[in-house]
């Protein structure tokens, strides 16, 4: 029996990298899956945008998988599509139990060239998306008597890694919701958390070439980005277990907790 | 295939309560056991602390598992008696992986009335014991050469401060230290190091008369039931429960000892069903 036998869950950013592989790894235990993403050009940022054909290729290995999954289009920062997703979803599987806040951007420029509409994007997609999808789908998980909600925050939710002004203060910022919606949604056995990733190998982690001038020209603040495990980057497999583990009954009574992955990052 | 097939997992105070669930966990998913247990009373504690039936049922337990279990009395306190004890479960099971400092006891007082034994032997048991216990260890893991995983019991106290117990609040904080500096001294070996946070958990450490008094002083001592008590306990927590099974505790043991969290280290991970938050 599956960790999450029988549980529905709802993933953000689901057409590849972390998004997929929580996907993935929660429908190998049991999970059917409701899978979101914007699939689609994404302005400013330097890495190469999600595409269609990423979102059907989690949507293949997801039924490799013998899961079901329902994947749509959508930008967590249009409410009226992601309320349209979450409630198609949970008409067809008929309960939602596990929320996977996982969608996010990421740009790296110092603090002279965060620009508005940098800005922007990151607040809107890595803040005001999350909310989105915590609060739209927060009263399918207290119809269903309870859940899991995680939320990806980062190694720079809790500590100030360099170059990252905007991408810092939104994921601080999901600790905050993280805070108060865990605070409110207790008394639902409504569980909610976050997770705290270092550098992860995907799409969007494999764009640290804008880095190297700018530690160049700033050697002291290279030391933040240092693991204490002596490894470089972790694998989205890493994050999707400690996101498995979570939304498991294994943790039904944790609750509120900053759980980081980050192979001691933010204790440098 | 269990998450922790063909591991060996050292666990302190495996009689009964949390440490015993840790062990029977760890063994459902494939670990062989070395566990230790005092075994015996300390004078400043109030409640009956494990006796030696309450490791025979242990290892009942875990052989019922089919897995191997090698069981002794020891006392964290004394370091002699606990690398005895590790070194002898290592010469039978082959190999270290996994540390479970769990041993621990609870004794109440106000900070400035303290008993000057009942504050050294919680220091002695809950905080020099734990040093003691990762101290007979990391050898043992060290020369496995396949990196290992260390979890220390602290406590929503390592986290922050409760009335009438200054002294579980301090050994419980120090726990955190000793994390935090194992982890970066053992990190380059990829020997992870993290702390459990749990809340009140449902073991004979705090149901007992001792520390219901602790929680209803204002009840007249027959009225301090178990049901009477537990709204009571339940106020700590966000979460409406009065208190998590050993199972909760032991779950989240198991994750940070598997290779799931493989790069995890450093972390202080509350089963606490939201009290810190409070």
């Amino acid at each position: 029996m599956g960790r999450v036998e029988g549980k529905v869950a709802l993933v953000t950013g689901a057409a590849r990298g972390q998004g997929r592989s929580h996907a993935i790894r929660l429908a190998q235990e049991g999970a059917d899956i409701i899978a979101v993403d914007i699939a689609d050009h994404i302005p400013l940022v330097e890495y190469p945008s999600p595409t269609q054909e990423d979102l059907d290729e989690t949507v293949r290995q997801v039924e490799a998988l013998d899961r079901r999954i329902l994947a749509r289009k959508a930008d967590v920062r249009d409410r009226e599509a992601l309320a349209a997703v979450i409630d198609e979803g949970v008409a067809e599987f008929g309960h939602l139990d596990i929320v996977v806040g996982n969608a996010g951007v990421c740009t790296i420029q110092d603090w002279e060239h965060v620009t508005p509409e940098i800005w922007d994007l990151t607040i809107s997609t890595n803040l005001y998306g999350v909310f989105n999808t915590v609060q739209l789908s927060a009263r399918h998980l207290i119809e269903a008597g309870g859940g899991s909600i995680v939320l990806t925050s980062s190694a720079a939710g809790i500590k100030g890694l360099p170059f990252l002004v905007p991408y810092v203060a939104s994921k601080h910022g999901v600790v905050g919701l993280m805070r108060a919606f865990a605070t409110e949604l207790a008394e639902y056995n409504i569980r909610v958390n976050t997770i705290h990733p270092t550098g992860v190998d995907t799409p969007m982690g494999g764009m640290a070439s804008s880095y190297p001038p700018l530690l160049e020209a700033h050697p002291k603040l290279g030391a933040m980005l240092q693991n204490m495990l002596p490894i470089e980057i972790t694998q989205p497999i890493d994050q999707s277990n400690a996101v498995l583990f979570l939304a498991s009954d294994e943790a039904r009574y944790i609750t509120s907790t900053e759980l980081t992955v980050d192979a001691g990052n933010t204790q440098f | 295939m269990g998450r922790l097939e063909g591991k060996v997992a050292f666990v302190t105070g495996a009689a009964r309560g949390q440490g015993r669930s840790h062990a029977l966990r760890m063994a459902q998913e494939g670990a062989d056991i070395i566990a230790i247990d005092i075994e015996g009373q300390i004078d400043s504690v109030p409640y009956a602390m494990s006796r030696p039936d309450d490791m025979q049922e242990t290892v009942r337990q875990i052989e019922a598992l089919d897995r191997r279990i090698v069981a002794q009395q020891a006392d964290v306190r004394d370091f002699d008696a606990v690398k005895q004890a590790v070194d002898a479960g290592v010469a039978e099971l082959g190999r270290l992986d996994i540390v479970s400092a769990n041993a621990g006891i609870f004794t109440e007082g106000r900070a400035d009335e303290l008993p000057e034994q009942t504050w050294q032997d919680m220091i002695d048991v809950n905080l020099t014991g734990v040093w003691h216990t990762v101290k007979a260890a990391i050898p043992h893991i060290r020369a496995g050469g396949r990196g290992g995983s260390i979890i220390l019991t602290s406590s929503t106290a390592g986290l922050m401060g409760f009335e009438n117990f200054a002294h579980y609040v301090a050994a419980k904080h120090g726990v955190v230290g000793l994390m935090r500096t194992l982890a970066l001294e053992l990190g380059p070996e990829f020997i992870r190091v993290n702390t459990v946070h749990p809340t009140s958990v449902n073991t004979d450490m705090i149901q007992n008369d001792m520390t219901y008094g602790l929680f209803a002083p204002d009840l007249p001592k027959e009225e301090r039931t178990k049901d009477a008590l537990a709204p009571r306990f339940q106020g700590m927590n966000i979460l409406p429960i009065p208190w998590v099974e050993p199972v909760d505790i032991s779950n989240a043991v198991v994750f940070l000892a598997s290779d799931e969290a493989r790069y995890i280290t450093g972390i202080q991970l509350p089963v606490d069903a939201g009290a810190t938050t409070k």
